[in-house]
């Protein structure tokens, strides 16, 4: 037994990494959700921006290009769940579903019919991924790591060598809660996802507070999507986003809408996930061997006892799922 | 001098949703610093025009003069543009957020929140002292009650700078304390030379606060009095277009043995708060005990339990055999079949089920009735639809047809469909909540008539209501519930509004 092992730099390293896409979708959801749009279709949206991303970067060359076609495919599935739920009042989980169906199919397809490699996109290098930033002075080989004692170790492999992607994530949590709970912005969009008829009677268009929401959930949800394929791997395969965008709901649901909270859910999830591809230092930690299954289950697990309340009461925004319609 | 222009003046002002014409070319003038009442029954049209007034529906004809400028009103933000403020009837606040944050929420001042707060905190503290709105601007609209939020929507308004302000039923939800305090508010503001519109259906209202009162009926203004030179029949008259009874006729009640007896009754409900507490009571048969209380106090969840419903402690017992309170037998078949019959306080989620037609829902509670099958497997719909509609006609249900979809009737008539339902059943012991929330002058009046009826043929009645006036007009004894508990028993003889009012909001009788 080695319980120090559960703090593993290269598994705290992986929490990073892997918990980087939660944190986004979890952050969409946060917006769309506090505005009283459900959104089931975070999946769909990841989805789709990470085929687009990795396709467009690998047709052009250039990552950033990608990013722009990953974050735009999403903003308009965005739209599309706006158009179904805000203006034409339908019912948010079914248009968040078959937004989740039509990304998983289209994504296979169109990957096939474009590359005809079996679904997916081959494999991006050079500039069509997003590099990995060293920090100056930072060891680059693991067996120079392996070697450094633990301050330059942290240095190296837990702070350095991340996507630039990570590196703005850091300020996007402070950044959400600024405008949530400090700006004119966040106020309105608190009280349309509560009381949008208290939002109506002050003078203010429901709906543009409602699109407004689901278009920075479409941008955040895209940023998510590209570097699943662009930052994390090198290329999009089919069902890449493996249920991530139902972990990040469930954090959403784990975190009570709150940004500082959702930072700390998706890096439980992310630790899970980052724990199951290193099946040898939990050995190391709790001395018995689990098999990979079980770990690799154990994110999903986490998300259905979380979804099942096991997490004391969350109550979600008060007008969440239901359509706006004006009366006295 | 000139006369000063109107501070609201509507010329010909029509609305019609598809078939129905909810206003018919109405015209009225308001002068500044006055109040002025609109009365008129449910589904007149008051609050259609008032929300034409504050840009929430478009009229279909007519114009508005607002300080004599005709005035475009297309939406809210053009409202409170031209120094209109409403309250509505179930208040537009965000239960989570401080009254700060409610009231600044739509004219915040820039794209940071905190000036605009430090602004709001001391105009605030102003306005409260000026007209006596006091209110904590850092309690969280959930944690106050229905009073202390409806100043909150007053302060939202003046805050707004608004001129004119237009309260739609204000009183429903207010403790008569409450509610003298808020006419003393807009007494305040009338001084201060605002403008009032006060929409409501109570006449002891209109004639207690207004200046000049409208009356309107289906849609048409039928007239504008001054109050001063009215009175409550009148008005009733005007509302309804005939003669209305105001005070329930009764002889005093012959009241034999005890029917309903309840003993130590306590109720938890599924969150675990406990609601009732510890009430014991009992109902002889001809006489009506009506639990008076601000809604919330417990006399929900003590209807659900005497109806079957829900779950609760303790020992009822009805003719001397006591019921089911918790096993198999706690539901409302089996009370039915004891001789209890229920008439829910919301009959649209617990009385009717509205999709359904007045047959479907007359035989609800009553399906195994043998005269309702055809035999062992079929229902017999042609018995039914002729038995609602003799029920239709003795209780005047308009229109008079059992296939119409429950969600077709009015209020009032949806209400008589309940009511006939369950005391055609010929109960020993009806429970009826709120029997008159919602329904209009007229039909109050027949329901009130029907239930006195019951009583003189020695059945024994449980009334909650949260209206004082009928609880005062047709209970021959008045139990007051606050906080789970019956604070005290007395005789509609012996007391009045303001020693209830006490009780209601939880001071003890002997401190009265």
């Amino acid at each position: 037994m080695d319980l120090l092992a559960f703090f593993d730099i290269a598994v705290l390293d992986g929490t990073v990494r892997l918990g980087v896409p939660l944190l986004l979708a979890c952050l969409a959801g946060l917006y769309s959700e506090r505005a009283g749009i459900f959104d089931i279709g975070l999946e769909g949206k990841m989805l789709i921006a990470a085929f687009l991303a990795a396709g467009v970067s690998f047709t052009t060359g250039s990552v950033w290009l990608g990013l722009i076609a990953g974050v735009l495919a999403s903003v308009i599935l965005s739209l599309l769940h706006g158009l179904a739920s805000i203006t034409f009042r339908g019912n948010q989980l079914i248009s968040g579903v078959a937004i989740n169906f039509f990304a998983s199919g289209i994504t296979v397809v169109a990957a096939q019919a474009w590359f005809g490699e079996g679904g997916r996109t081959p494999s991006l290098s050079g500039a069509a991924r997003f590099e990995s930033i060293q920090f100056p002075g930072a060891l680059t080989r693991i067996r120079d790591i392996a070697k450094a004692d633990l301050p330059m170790k942290v240095y190296s492999e837990l702070l350095s060598g991340h996507t630039i992607i990570v590196y703005l994530c850091i300020l996007i949590v402070p950044f959400v809660w600024w405008t949530l709970y400090r700006t004119r912005f966040g106020l309105r969009l608190r009280a349309v996802g509560e009381n949008p008829g208290a939002v109506d009677t002050a003078g203010i268009s429901v709906y543009r507070m409602r699109y407004s929401a689901v278009i920075i959930c479409g941008v955040l949800c895209g940023l998510a999507g590209a570097y699943l394929s662009t930052g994390l791997q090198a290329g999009f395969v089919r069902e890449m986003t493996a249920g991530r965008g139902y972990i990040a709901l469930a954090a959403l649901i784990f975190a009570k809408w709150r940004p500082w909270q959702a930072l700390g859910a998706t890096m439980l999830f992310g630790y899970l996930q980052a724990l199951a591809i290193r099946p040898d230092i939990l050995e190391r930690a709790i001395g018995i061997r689990v098999q990979t299954q079980v770990l690799d289950a154990l994110p999903y697990v986490l998300t259905v006892i979380v979804l099942a309340g096991f997490v004391g009461k969350a109550i979600p925004p008060r007008a969440g799922g239901e359509a706006y319609v004006k009366e006295r | 001098m000139t006369a000063p222009a109107p501070a609201i003046e509507l010329v010909g002002i029509s609305k019609a949703f598809g078939p129905v014409q909810a206003n018919k070319d109405i015209s009225i003038r308001v002068m500044p610093g006055t109040i002025h009442g609109i009365i008129g029954e449910n589904g007149a049209g008051k609050s259609t025009l008032m929300s034409i007034l504050y840009g929430f529906y478009k009229a279909d004809a007519g114009e508005v003069f607002i300080n004599g400028q005709k005035t475009d009103i297309p939406d809210s933000q053009a409202a409170i543009a031209a120094g209109i403020g409403m309250v509505f009837q179930h208040f537009k606040l965000v239960e989570n957020f401080t009254v700060l944050e409610n009231v600044i929420l739509g004219v915040e001042d820039g794209f940071l929140l905190r000036p605009s707060l430090t602004k709001a905190r001391k105009e605030l503290k102003q306005l409260s002292e000026e007209y006596e709105l006091h209110v904590d601007p850092d309690a969280i609209i959930e944690e106050i009650g229905v009073g202390m939020q409806q100043r909150v929507e007053i302060l939202k308004a003046l805050y707004r700078q608004a001129d004119i302000l237009i309260l739609d039923e204000p009183t429903g939800v207010l403790t008569p304390a409450e509610a003298d305090q808020l006419f003393r508010i807009l007494g305040r503001l009338r001084e201060e030379g605002k403008t009032i519109i006060l929409i409501t259906h109570k006449l002891r209202e209109i004639m207690e606060i207004t200046d000049t009162v409208s009356v309107m009926r289906r849609g048409e203004m039928t007239a504008t009095v001054k109050t001063a030179e009215t009175d409550p029949a009148q008005l009733a008259e005007l509302m309804v277009g005939r003669k209305v009874l105001l005070q329930v006729d009764k002889v005093p009640a012959k009241p034999g043995d005890v029917i309903l007896d309840v003993q130590n009754l306590n109720i938890t409900d599924a969150q675990g708060v406990h609601r009732v507490k510890n009430v014991s009571f009992n109902i002889r048969a001809g006489e009506i005990l009506g639990i008076a209380g601000v809604a919330g106090n417990g006399q929900s969840e003590l209807l659900e339990v005497l109806g079957g419903y829900e779950k609760g402690t303790g020992t009822i017992t009805v003719n001397g055999q006591p019921i089911d309170l918790t096993g198999k037998y706690s539901d409302g078949q089996s009370r039915r079949k004891r001789g209890i019959a229920h008439v829910p306080e919301d009959r649209q989620r617990e009385g009717l089920v509205m999709n359904f037609s007045a047959w479907e829902n007359t035989a609800f509670g009553y399906h195994s009735d043998p005269r309702y099958q055809k035999n062992a497997l079929f229902m017999d719909h042609a018995a039914i639809k002729a038995d609602t509609a003799e029920k239709m006609e003795r209780f005047d249900v308009r229109p008079p047809n059992p296939l119409l979809a429950a969600k077709n009737f009015s209020g009032g008539n949806q209400q008589k469909i309940v009511v006939a339902r369950e005391i055609e059943r010929n109960p020993d012991v009806l429970l009826i909540g709120q029997p008159t929330r919602g329904v209009d002058i007229g039909a109050i009046e027949f329901i009130h008539k029907q239930i006195v009826a019951l009583r003189d043929q020695g059945k024994a009645i449980l009334l909650v209501s949260v209206e004082l006036d009928e609880i005062m007009s047709l209970s021959d004894r008045i139990a007051v519930m606050f906080d789970g508990r019956i604070m005290g028993e007395r005789l509609p003889q012996d007391t009045n509004v303001q020693e209830l009012g006490l009780l209601m909001a939880g001071v003890q009788g002997d401190a009265a």
